[in-house]
């Protein structure tokens, strides 16, 4: 019962450590710093990265300028909630707002084009999910994110909300057009 | 004042009184936690059952708030008061320091879960286990949580008193054994984690009562998850101290290199507590390079920890093994272990589920990139089943089988259940782990009432296997609370009406460990009856080949979503 115990040798910082102990850290070490590099080589040739694009914000800025967006830029509107269906215009700027419950607007892109879309929250957390795409991003009030997006396929697209946000949660469905 | 010492006759271990009493009243504290814990989660999977879909969503946010608090801090953290009490008053065979700090300790972490609770089940309190801001829950809840912290942090301080104690009291000779020390790291953890606690909740708290009138998102994310996740780095340390301990118990198993083990422990307390960052990893608020410097845990050295402790620990067992005489083939010493015994199974399952399953996927999950494809997934639950379930709490329920003898002096009733339960509960908690992985693959969300979206303006369909997932999950979620209610009931039921054992003799005079024993003298690494250990080679490359295959997959996912730059 010696790992319950005191070292049975005082000075076993000087106990030599078996090969196959040594073998063994050293591939986990040299595994950890692939995983490490791994990372980083992913920001220099990787196609996905997470912008670092970010502006302090606040509800009333944010709500504006997705206003001016959606008033500049739809082009129809659906369902019955009159929701505006907006395209970006060529400098490929879009606004996507989080609140409770909707994503707001719709957005319709374009496969093959680059978009830097705005996303903030003005209530609480929210999570963008895309789907089926599956892509995943944290939305924080106060946070304006820049993230450019490249569509690969045309479809629809589903946006989740994977931030718990409340009782209508399940509601907060959003939607991208790609054409 | 006096102190009165107990050593028991089965094991030889000996009990200071007080300690005893301590230990005792934490850890049934923590299993009624678990119970409510349990009750909670059958409610949880009984809802997110396509088919069954129980609870209305209100309910189902209450309930899964309370679910998530009453296991990951309740039941784990009153179970690991008794486990620091055990590792050093029991284990360094001393008195406990300032027992009546200990029932501080005790009564304020009780005051605090019961308040916690009440403010949960009251319902204005569905804010989940996180309770992001600007989400508000009522002021107690925040309270219950403090007080709960304070109370836990005086359990740490009373921790290093008995340290100290035992030092000057020369109780022991040379240094702290393994097992101690391994649950002084997850101590220092605590101490860290329960700072950064404080530093997030009390503004929170002073928030909620209106006294400040905001309290900044993302910062609220960052300093919430140093608690958060460095918690779950006190159960890491918690529960490979308590691998370490089962393989010394059940085997007499000794560290392959005291070294080696120690060192593992110390790289935890440099770099655990930098994994506040894997839940920030798609969150808008930090740059790129402070997120893969702190994902990796600098460089993933406490990754690199826990590789080492996954080769050791199956490696002293393997050694302690084949020194007995099992040393026919690579696995005869596995086959050989006391598989009915379910100290051993139990720990043995938490070692290899928590390495190839909890582990791998945690480390896959907290890549920077990789994370935009699971982040808020129902794979992160998934994981951290693997984690804090399978790993952490199944440690503790095999620890148990011992404890119950030794320190509550009850047989185990019904030894054959008590054989099954650890597979039931292990492997379909395992099991459970994989499928909610399989789901958040698939896109499905966690804290989510309908994958179905009823109410919503739109509609999205998702395939036909994310709902095989998830109604794979109910199944093996309801296996899974049957194993852990399994385990509630025979403790419970031994605590009540088990055998009662003779306790031992008692004395006004502690016995101090033995000098150099016959058992503490075993043979250590360069000495003439030294041996390898293949049998865990063969095992650590094949966790290597799985997580390095399963790394890479993801990769190639992420390179066919869209571009994002």
């Amino acid at each position: 019962m010696s790992a319950i115990l005191p070292p049975s040798e005082r000075l076993w910082w000087k106990q030599p450590i078996a090969g196959q102990e040594w073998a063994w850290i050293g591939i986990a070490f040299v595994w950890a710093m692939i995983m490490f590099v791994m990372m980083v080589y992913w920001h220099i040739n990787g196609k996905q990265n997470l912008s670092n694009e970010v502006y302090k914000t606040t509800t009333e800025m944010f709500q504006a300028k997705t206003d001016a967006f959606v008033k500049e830029n739809t082009i129809r509107t659906e369902t019955d909630q009159q929701i505006p269906v907006v395209k970006p215009n060529d400098k490929g700027e879009a606004f996507l707002l989080a609140r409770l419950w909707s994503w707001y607007p719709i957005l319709e892109l374009e496969a093959g084009k680059t978009y830097k879309i705005h996303l903030s929250a003005v209530d609480y957390n929210h999570g963008f999910s895309l789907q089926p795409t599956n892509i995943n991003i944290q939305v924080i009030p106060g946070y304006e994110h820049v993230v450019k997006m490249t569509p690969t396929k045309a479809g629809t697209y589903a946006i989740v909300c994977n931030e718990y946000c409340g009782i209508g949660h399940h509601t907060m469905l959003g939607r991208i057009y790609v054409k | 004042m006096a102190t009165t010492y107990r050593t028991c006759p089965r094991t030889g271990l000996q009990f200071d009184l007080d300690a005893d009493k301590l230990m005792r009243w934490n850890a049934v504290a923590g299993v009624l936690w678990l119970l409510v814990g349990g009750i909670t989660a059958l409610l949880v999977i009984l809802t997110r059952w396509p088919a069954i879909k129980l609870l209305p969503a209100d309910q189902f946010y209450l309930i899964l708030t309370a679910h998530g608090i009453d296991m990951l801090i309740l039941w784990i953290i009153f179970f690991e008061m008794a486990v620091l009490y055990f590792a050093s008053s029991t284990l360094l065979r001393c008195r406990l320091a300032t027992p009546w700090l200990g029932w501080v300790q005790f009564w304020l972490m009780v005051v605090g879960g019961i308040m916690t609770n009440i403010a949960i089940f009251q319902g204005g309190s569905s804010v989940m286990f996180t309770s992001y801001v600007p989400m508000q829950a009522a002021p107690h809840f925040y309270l219950g949580i403090i007080l709960f912290a304070v109370g836990a942090l005086i359990g740490t301080a009373v921790f290093f008193g008995t340290l100290v104690v035992a030092k000057r009291d020369k109780t022991y000779v040379g240094s702290l054994p393994l097992v101690t020390f391994g649950a002084m790291t997850a101590a220092i953890i605590a101490v860290f984690t329960i700072a950064s606690g404080a530093a997030i909740l009390i503004p929170t708290f002073f928030w909620s009562m209106g006294w400040i009138k905001e309290i900044d998102a993302q910062l609220y994310r960052m300093v919430w998850w140093a608690l958060g996740h460095s918690s779950q780095q006190i159960n890491v340390a918690a529960h490979v101290s308590i691998w370490y301990l089962v393989a010394a118990v059940a085997f007499g198993a000794k560290p392959l290199s005291e070294k080696v083990s120690r060192f593992a422990f110390l790289l935890y307390i440099l770099f655990l507590q930098l994994a506040s960052a894997h839940h920030l990893l798609s969150d808008p608020g930090m740059s790129a390079e402070w997120k893969v410097l702190n994902t990796s845990y600098f460089m993933y050295f406490a990754v690199l920890a826990s590789m080492i402790h996954g080769f050791t620990v199956p490696g002293a067992i393997e050694a302690a093994q084949r020194k007995k005489g099992f040393n026919n083939g690579l696995f005869e010493w596995l086959r050989k272990a006391p598989w009915g015994n379910p100290v051993f199974s139990g720990m043995f399952i938490s070692l290899v589920g928590f390495g190839f399953i909890g582990g791998i996927s945690g480390v896959v999950l907290g890549t920077e990139q990789i994370n935009m494809l699971m982040h808020n997934t129902f794979y992160v639950p998934g994981h951290f089943h693997a984690t804090v379930v399978v790993g952490t709490t199944l440690a503790f329920m095999s620890i148990t089988y011992l404890l119950v003898p030794t320190l509550f002096k009850r047989e185990m009733l019904f030894p054959k259940l008590c054989q099954i339960q650890p597979y039931l509960y292990g492997i379909s908690m395992t099991v459970l782990s994989l499928v909610m992985m399989g789901a958040g693959t698939l896109g499905v969300s966690r804290r989510h009432w309908d994958m179905a979206f009823s109410g919503a303006p739109f509609q999205y369909e998702w395939p036909g296997s994310a709902y095989l997932m998830m109604g794979l999950t109910g199944i093996f979620g309801v296996i899974a609370v049957i194993g852990g209610g399994l385990w509630i009931g025979l403790v419970v039921l031994s605590l009540l009406f088990g055998k009662k054992l003779d306790g031992g003799a008692t004395s006004d005079k502690p016995t101090p460990i033995p000098d150099q024993s016959a058992a503490a003298s075993a043979s250590h690494t360069g000495s003439q009856d030294h041996v390898g250990v293949p049998g865990t080679v063969v095992l650590a490359v094949t966790l290597l080949v799985c997580f390095v295959l399963y790394y890479f997959v993801n990769w190639k996912y992420l390179s066919e979503v869209w571009g994002l730059s």
